[in-house]
């Protein structure tokens, strides 16, 4: 049996895991299934929280960086990002 | 004679970065404008390749220097022409980006169906987020004019954009990770429709799953002068005081204000108030009302005293 990870980057809210799931994406290991942009209008889960309890294993949380002084008002990329994976066995 | 937009139009794009003219372009129109980019039936043409070759064969679209003044780059009477002339879309462009705007460049999208990537044995994919060009830290703004020929049904795919996401400055593909945003939406339009972006709003082509091929021809146009009150020459435009920041006595009536501070799914509950100021500073510029405000973001922190 081969192992094959699942990823679940979730962006969040605010940087804290019960927080509401803004924007979403999946890559799938398994080759099951070919996840794309645009394919979905609906978050997996509400929060961060729901995918822990589904069995999501967190690996990677941003950090809180200050805004540089100068540029406090200037807006770029989504914040609060969460990396997360399932182990999944198989014949792949 | 140009319809100038108004000023809740502008207060639109000021917020959303985009505004939509659904079927404005006549029939007769979007036949030429398909001729004249050298459309061809989709069972006519087996590969991606031989349909590029096609259209380069057999297109008369000029070729266009950047920086070429908008009103000298179509020939008389050509279908870009009479679009560009069209009374909406002239009094956008006047409104957006003025009389003496300049073409950036152009460029005919073609999004393919699937029996292309099937018989190429190709994984077919939509593409990624992204913002136009490179990193653009300017105050100055560009326009993208999306035309549709052609309908647009939700199975092709449409263009996918996020409303409000224009005045967040990224570097073109670095928002590639993003999926799927919340609040997403995609251009499903009859023909002759007419979508102007400002030239930070984030979006991508969607995948096309129909059996018809998706065009989507865009002209970028860069301003010359300084995109103050250019919808409203006489200057007739004067901002709302600030309002209550808490109020039982509800109004129905929308105003500008409403306008410009609507909020999107997709923005962090921290970044959503910088999202807001960086609205207001943008509409300052758009008005030269160099000290107006909305709900007293700028007011509270520009009260600096030492």
């Amino acid at each position: 049996m081969a192992k094959r990870q699942k990823v679940l980057v979730l962006y969040l809210k605010f940087p804290s895991l019960e927080a509401e799931v803004i924007s979403w994406a999946t890559f799938d290991g398994t080759g099951k299934k070919l996840h794309m942009t645009g394919d979905s209008d609906e978050p997996p889960y509400p929060t961060g929280l729901d995918a822990l309890l589904d069995g999501w294993r967190l690996f990677q949380a941003s950090q809180a960086i200050p805004e540089h002084p100068g540029q406090e008002f200037r807006t770029s990329y989504l914040k609060h990002e969460f990396f997360f994976e399932k182990l999944e066995e198989g014949d792949f | 004679m140009p319809k100038l937009l108004t000023t809740e139009q502008m207060a639109e794009f000021a917020s959303s970065g985009c505004l939509f003219f659904d079927a404005l372009i006549d029939e007769k129109t979007n036949k030429e404008f398909l001729d004249d980019i050298g459309h061809t039936e989709i069972d006519k043409v087996d590969t991606v390749q031989d349909y590029y070759k096609n259209i380069k064969a057999t297109s008369s679209i000029p070729r266009i220097p950047a920086g070429t003044p908008l009103k000298d780059a179509y020939p008389k009477n050509s279908p870009l022409e009479k679009i560009f002339q069209n009374e909406v879309v002239d009094g956008a462009i006047k409104s957006l980006v003025g009389d003496s705007t300049i073409i950036d460049h152009q460029f005919l999208h073609i999004t393919f169906p699937t029996k292309y990537f099937k018989q190429a044995n190709q994984r077919q994919m939509s593409q990624q987020n992204h913002q136009d060009s490179t990193i653009d830290p300017r105050n100055t703004f560009d326009v993208q004019v999306f035309y549709f020929p052609t309908e647009v049904t939700k199975e092709m795919g449409g263009t996918r954009y996020h409303p409000g996401t224009h005045l967040r400055i990224v570097n073109e593909f670095g928002i590639a990770k993003y999926q799927n945003i919340k609040g997403q939406k995609s251009i499903v339009c009859k023909p002759g429709t007419i979508g102007i972006f400002h030239n930070g709003l984030w979006h991508g082509a969607g995948v096309n799953f129909s059996e018809n091929i998706r065009y989507m021809f865009k002209v970028r146009l860069q301003p010359t002068e300084k995109q103050e009150l250019l919808w409203d020459p006489e200057k007739k435009y004067q901002p709302l005081p600030n309002r209550a920041l808490y109020w039982t006595d509800e109004t129905k009536d929308k105003t500008i204000n409403d306008i410009l501070m609507q909020s999107y799914p997709w923005q962090e509950a921290d970044t959503n108030r910088l999202d807001k100021i960086n609205v207001v500073k943008f509409w300052r510029l758009l008005t030269g009302h160099n000290k107006m405000d909305v709900d007293y973001w700028l007011t509270r922190i520009e009260n600096e005293l030492y």
